[in-house]
């Protein structure tokens, strides 16, 4: 593979643009139910928590912790060809979400990877207008 | 919630008749998925003694019913297309058993066909699913990459080493089975520890050989009621218990990475059978990956929580040990076309009539097969039994 495939890239619904767009200023928007105080992600028209509640969006830090990662070495799509080894992870924020990401600013190793270590965001910006939100340790 | 006390009272109201799979399995370059389903379709109703023109209930996952039963030219009156990844083809055993002792019709036929490794039209993805908007955008896509994050975390919380060794042991004792049959990928090869331990990485902590085959495969089921299934050519198979069910579909959305849904479906097919895990003679477990059986052994109440390394030590599961597991090779070294739910009811079916030939099980009574799809999100499970 050489590389020259793009990557997919994340097709923002009605219900999610707030999310998408936010990262684009490096902003993390989620939303809370306004019944329980509980967030949820990923963004969605009813509260999963209380489907009869309204939903607010509340900006967050964007402090975590590794949840689970795995350290990919075969790229499932061309497009990642040219990126593995790399680290995808489940990470928890602060306001207990999981939320999926890539671990970056760490060589992809085992023992650079510590469940529930403390993590920050990063804000990607690719080239093609999208903005990713992956995580580094804190 | 199930009613367990209703299901009770269809336990046992319909039997399997035949099962087949298509004549090659591996890499099948010749055929066309639709081919492996009909090929499959009429070995299995060869094996029952049945006609297609018998055939008035049709189910499959991947195609919808509409192509297949056109493919194969019947014209069913009770049709399930429920496609839940992996599972669906357990889940259909359910729902024929379902659906025969309500009346709704007397032979169903479930067919799988997938080229997985020659696939000229390859299902595009649907880029307005969440897994697309949410997951693919990281590199988190396809299925070695979430189960090695759930196998990752449950390193986390009962130990990595303890882990590592009980995958390498599934891996190294499904082999085994293989190498007992004919129809295996890896009939012929035979592996060690040592292999296992040193196959190249494909997402850490997966080696290779933690993870199934991606071959091209068919296979079918004849279900029918027990009144017609006396005329079977090769005996049946009775239909005891069942529980299907899914609790999420992106592996960042699921609850505990460590508790599949089979938490629920096992416990109710055994309740619903009126069996305890001690009364099982087989278990056919759905090896997507060797975390998954490890996982899928706790979650069906074999063990407890963190206990499966424990549970599969030393060979228990290989040819000669104390609990038969995955008797075919499994989808680690028989076949594995994407979704191979179907073959752990082939097998068990196959082995409660005496058919397993070179792998025979002594006096093989009562078996369970469980399917897992998706990335961990849907399990079904089935207990089976001979008369």
């Amino acid at each position: 593979m050489t590389g020259n495939t793009p990557k997919p890239r994340p097709v923002s619904q009605p219900e999610s643009d707030r999310f998408w767009e936010g990262l684009k200023v490096e902003e993390i928007w989620l939303q809370r139910s306004v019944s329980d105080g509980k967030f949820q992600f990923y963004p969605r028209e009813i509260s999963v928590s209380d489907p009869h509640s309204e939903l607010e969006w509340v900006q967050v830090s964007g402090n975590a912790e590794l949840f689970t990662y795995a350290i990919v070495h075969v790229a499932p799509h061309p497009g990642f060809a040219g990126d593995v080894p790399y680290v995808t992870a489940l990470v928890r924020l602060e306001e207990d979400v999981i939320v999926p990401t890539n671990i970056v600013g760490i060589e992809p190793e085992p023992e650079n990877l510590q469940i529930g270590m403390r993590l920050k965001p990063v804000f990607e910006h690719t080239a093609d207008g999208h903005t990713l939100l992956k995580f580094a340790p804190a | 919630m199930p009613n367990i006390q209703k299901l009770k009272n269809i336990s046992g109201r319909a039997h399997i008749v035949g099962v087949g799979e298509s004549d090659q399995l591996g890499k099948v370059p010749t055929k066309s998925p639709l081919a492996l389903h009909s090929e499959a379709a009429i070995n299995a109703l060869d094996d029952a003694g049945f006609q297609l023109s018998d055939v008035d209930a049709l189910f499959t996952a991947g195609w919808s019913t509409l192509d297949v039963a056109e493919y194969l030219g019947i014209h069913p009156h009770y049709t399930d297309s429920t496609s839940v990844g992996g599972a669906s083809f357990v889940i259909h055993v359910a729902h024929a058993l379902a659906a025969i002792a309500a009346g709704y019709c007397e032979v169903a036929l479930i067919t799988h066909g997938q080229s997985g490794r020659s696939d000229r039209a390859p299902i595009p993805r649907n880029l307005g699913a969440p897994a697309a908007q949410y997951e693919a955008p990281y590199g988190i896509m396809g299925p070695p990459i979430s189960y090695a994050m759930a196998a990752r975390r449950y390193m986390h919380l009962y130990g990595e080493d303890r882990t590592r060794q009980a995958m390498a042991e599934i891996a190294v004792s499904t082999r085994k089975w293989a190498n007992l049959n004919p129809m295996a990928y890896f009939y012929d090869k035979p592996t060690s520890f040592d292999e296992y331990h040193n196959s190249r990485w494909v997402a850490w902590p997966f080696h290779l050989l933690d993870c199934c085959l991606v071959t091209d495969a068919g296979a079918a089921i004849v279900i029918t009621t027990p009144e017609r299934a006396r005329n079977a050519k090769n005996g049946s198979v009775s239909i005891l218990g069942a529980g299907e069910g899914h609790d999420h579909s992106m592996i960042s959305q699921m609850p505990d990475l460590t508790r599949a849904f089979g938490r629920n479906t096992g416990p109710q097919a055994l309740e619903m059978a009126g069996v305890s895990h001690g009364d099982l003679d087989l278990a056919m477990i759905y090896d997507s990956f060797t975390y998954t059986v490890l996982v899928t052994l706790e979650n069906l109440g074999f063990c407890g929580p963190g206990e499966g390394p424990d549970f599969v030590a030393s060979q228990r599961t290989a040819p000669g040990g104390d609990f038969p597991l995955n008797t075919n090779g499994g989808g680690l070294s028989y076949t594995h076309p994407g979704m191979y739910g179907i073959f752990t009811v082939v097998e068990a079916a196959r082995q409660l009539r005496g058919q397993a030939e070179d792998r025979q099980l002594d006096d093989c009574k009562l078996a369970v097969a469980h399917g897992t799809g998706g990335l961990l999100s849907s399990t079904g499970t089935v207990v089976l039994a001979v008369e």
